[in-house]
């Protein structure tokens, strides 16, 4: 019970962080649903990818309102995707789950980087913020 | 909407920048159960020259339509917990509404540091 707590409440904290930072909340989502309930590497990140939808649904609704969509381009990256998901899915179920896992959290600390050198990167030209 | 003239323009049209984009970012989306975002975003900013909150605002839409693609594709494949998913995805779509809001308020450096390290400490634990 306090795992499944704890499991909605980094739900929900994927979703704040997703907003912020401008990712999909998967990043959060697939260590939450491996390491808090116990899923494969490969069952956690097919299943992130359906807990994302709704999260990312209402991100890109309160961006449209905020008129940043630009909607050619979202929808031509979007259907391409399409294409490079049938790829992944085909070497995403070749893998072992131990190579999944570590691939992931190389991902991680890839990911970690990104978005200290965001942060770093906006306070030297003050462009957002202070 | 030209193919020339904007800042980080490799001279291809930009119809297939956006291709060759989605097509990165739904290989990176289905390999590890994220949106793609974090290779969508830098390259819609590098090699399209969106700024980068268009860039962000873009990417989300996209993704809509790549993880649709993607649970399909794992479903068949008979991966998908749907309990699992409506535990950590409902309550994410309620924080989402916060995050968005407080984008556009504040600053988020610290916040953002705070962050990186999270993500570099579960990344390094995962990886050893």
């Amino acid at each position: 019970m306090a795992t499944l707590a704890l499991v909605a409440l980094a739900g929900l904290a994927g979703g704040v962080l997703a907003g912020l930072f401008g990712v999909g909340g998967g990043i959060v989502y697939v260590p939450a649903l491996a390491l808090g309930l116990g899923l494969s590497q490969l069952d956690a990140e097919a299943t992130s990818l359906l807990a994302i939808l709704p999260t990312v649904l209402v991100g890109a609704a309160s961006q449209h309102r905020y008129g940043n969509v630009r909607w050619r381009a979202g929808v031509i990256v979007g259907l391409a995707g399409v294409a490079g998901v049938q790829a992944g899915v085909l070497i995403a179920l070749q893998l072992s789950d131990d190579a999944l896992r570590r691939l992931f959290g190389a991902l991680m600390v890839a990911v970690a980087l990104q978005v200290a050198w965001r942060a770093l990167r906006t306070a030297h030209n003050g462009s957002v913020g202070r | 909407m030209k193919g020339g003239g904007f800042r980080g323009d490799l001279g291809f049209p930009r119809g297939l920048q956006f291709v060759a984009i989605g097509i990165v970012a739904g290989l990176f989306s289905a390999l590890f159960g994220v949106g793609g975002g974090i290779v969508a975003v830098p390259l819609l900013v590098f090699v399209a020259g969106l700024d980068l909150r268009s860039a962000t605002a873009t990417s989300l839409a996209a993704i809509g339509v790549i993880a649709l693609a993607g649970t399909v594709s794992y479903a068949a494949h008979g991966r998908v917990d749907i309990g699992a998913a409506a535990l950590v995805g409902l309550p994410g779509m309620a924080g989402a509404l916060v995050g968005t809001a407080l984008q556009q308020r504040i600053s988020v450096r610290v916040l953002s540091l705070g962050f990186a390290a999270l993500l570099a400490g579960v990344g390094i634990k995962l990886l050893v």
